[in-house]
């Protein structure tokens, strides 16, 4: 479904990505890990359409999408939940959900998807009459993902979602992205927290100095030892 | 105490007219965070195309506002395809700087034109109700003025309802938020601009056109009404087109208390000192988030 091969850009003077190839199959869920500053969230962004790449090509069902506009992009049924959340933080969480569903194809479908969303997040629904920056961080990242499902995507990018959140919050919105998978929405998840993307991943890309370094299933790369020792620290090497 | 109220009151009708000059301006720069210093001569467009219409064809001038908000607005979607949509493509920081060079030459263009088009006489639309007034508790109050104060009005209110209810209204303020959130929603941003723009010069029209009715426009009154509108802008915050134009209300008053109290000449003073003071103390403005 997406294909990137031979992805290189860069993120002011730095080389971001080079030659990053890596693939989402429909209905996979893939992670892409790394340090800080691998590029991670530059190859999403490369893949929304917000950044321009250098070289390589990005296809989308097959097509060649160089050049087409992020919010044709979204249309086309790519959504990315950007890093940081990114909220309309003086509009109420309705209104910040309702607006997700902006594309003319996911409009016709709003209110059916709203209750979707609802339903997956009821705190939400508690909240809705609420401005969304007054939220907590974990009902702040469900809002930021009931908006990309607004868009009715088919495939769900998120750039570190679990990022300054509490670890109940955590456990809770990872649960979510089996329950959106299981709907046939495939994920590409970017996660610092390595152990459980990982953990839900059935496939995943280890990037490193803008290069992909290691690739494999999910189980597979969490019971590498060299994965260990980089991303879980030694005292998972011994356990 | 009779002569006071007076005052207050024509300070109140004219601010209604500075509220809706900055409504355009505050639409324009919240949204595409880009400051036309030009604006006070957009008005000065829409004054003459009113007073053309006028005179030219007969029309009532309340009924020309009708030609002139769309005419206007026209004029603004070729301005931004012609100038500010290249200024946008910048982060905000280089908008704002680029923004005021392309509006200060644009300024001089539009100054120039208008003085080669109309001289540089000063002009007021004749009207059946000129000098007609209605008497409110022993109080005059010109009609015409106040016909204008009430039709600013219901154009706020009319713009206001369109951002809080209509798609792309929405789509505005989410851009003027966060752009690129908006675009990752499928939000088209580059027209979310151009609509916040012909929407921002559409107000400045009408702006002018009210103006040529119950006061006087020249090719001249550009700057001042810039001015008048970045006073009113910084008074009231950004954010909210309703407190933009209480913010215009406040400093029609505060002219008139003024030039009441301290002398004729002073009137331009409490508005820049107004605006010195919220700057200091409050720079997020009266009504703005900081």
């Amino acid at each position: 479904m997406l294909e990137v091969s031979e992805l290189s850009a860069t993120h002011g003077e730095l080389q971001a990505l080079s030659g990053v190839s890596a693939r989402v199959g429909a209905g996979e869920i893939v992670a892409l890990v790394g340090s800080n500053g691998a590029g991670k969230t530059t190859l999403l962004r490369c893949i929304a359409g917000l950044v321009r790449p250098r070289a390589g090509r990005i296809r989308w069902d097959g097509e060649d999408v160089a050049g087409v506009l992020p919010h044709r992009l979204v249309e086309r049924g790519l959504a990315l939940v950007p890093e940081g959340r990114r909220l309309f933080g003086r509009m109420t969480v309705d209104e910040n959900l309702r607006l997700g569903a902006f594309p003319p194809r996911a409009l016709r479908e709003r209110e059916a998807t709203l209750d979707r969303v609802y339903t997956t997040f009821p705190r939400l629904a508690e909240r809705r009459r609420q401005l969304a920056g007054s939220l907590s961080g974990g009902e702040q990242q469900m809002v930021a993902i009931g908006r990309a499902l607004m868009t009715r995507p088919r495939l769900l990018m998120l750039d570190e979602p679990s990022l300054g959140l509490a670890p109940r919050a955590v456990e809770a919105i990872f649960r979510v992205f089996t329950e959106i998978n299981r709907s046939g929405v495939a994920i590409f998840l970017v996660e610092q927290n390595v152990r459980a993307a990982l953990g839900l991943a059935h496939r995943a890309y280890l990037l490193e100095h803008a290069r992909v370094v290691g690739e494999g299933s999910g189980a597979g790369l969490l019971d590498d030892p060299q994965v260990r020792q980089a991303y879980l620290g030694p005292l998972a090497v011994v356990r | 105490m009779r002569v006071l109220l007076q005052q207050l009151l024509l300070g109140l009708l004219l601010g209604g007219l500075y509220g809706l000059a900055a409504a355009g301006l505050s639409l324009i720069f919240g949204v595409l965070k880009v400051l036309n210093v030009a604006h006070g001569e957009l008005i000065m467009v829409g004054g003459y195309l009113a007073f053309w219409l006028a005179t030219g064809l007969g029309l009532d001038p309340f009924l020309a506002l009708l030609a002139v908000i769309p005419l206007t607005a026209v004029l603004g979607l070729a301005l931004y395809g012609a100038l500010f949509g290249f200024v946008v493509r910048f982060d905000e920081e280089t908008r704002i700087k680029n923004s005021l060079l392309v509006g200060f030459g644009l300024a001089l263009t539009l100054h120039a034109l208008a003085v080669r088009a109309f001289t540089a006489d000063e002009r007021s639309i004749p009207t059946a109700y000129w000098g007609q007034t209605v008497a409110l508790g022993g109080l005059v109050v010109p009609v015409g003025r106040l016909a204008s104060l009430a039709v600013a009005l219901a154009l706020i209110g009319l713009t206001h309802l369109f951002l809080a209810r209509g798609r792309w209204g929405q789509a505005i303020r989410a851009v003027a938020e966060d752009w690129e959130a908006a675009l990752l929603q499928g939000i088209d941003v580059r027209r979310a601009y151009l609509l916040a723009f012909a929407i921002g010069t559409g107000l400045a029209g009408a702006a002018g056109a009210l103006v040529s009715v119950g006061y006087s426009i020249s090719p001249a009154i550009g700057l001042e009404w810039t001015l008048k509108a970045l006073i009113v802008v910084v008074l009231a915050g950004l954010g909210s087109l309703v407190g933009t134009f209480v913010g215009g209300l406040v400093l029609g008053l505060a002219e008139a208390a003024s030039a009441l109290t301290f002398g004729g000449p002073y009137r331009e003073v409490v508005g820049l000192l107004l605006f010195f003071c919220v700057l200091l103390g409050r720079p997020q403005g009266l009504f703005g988030r900081a």
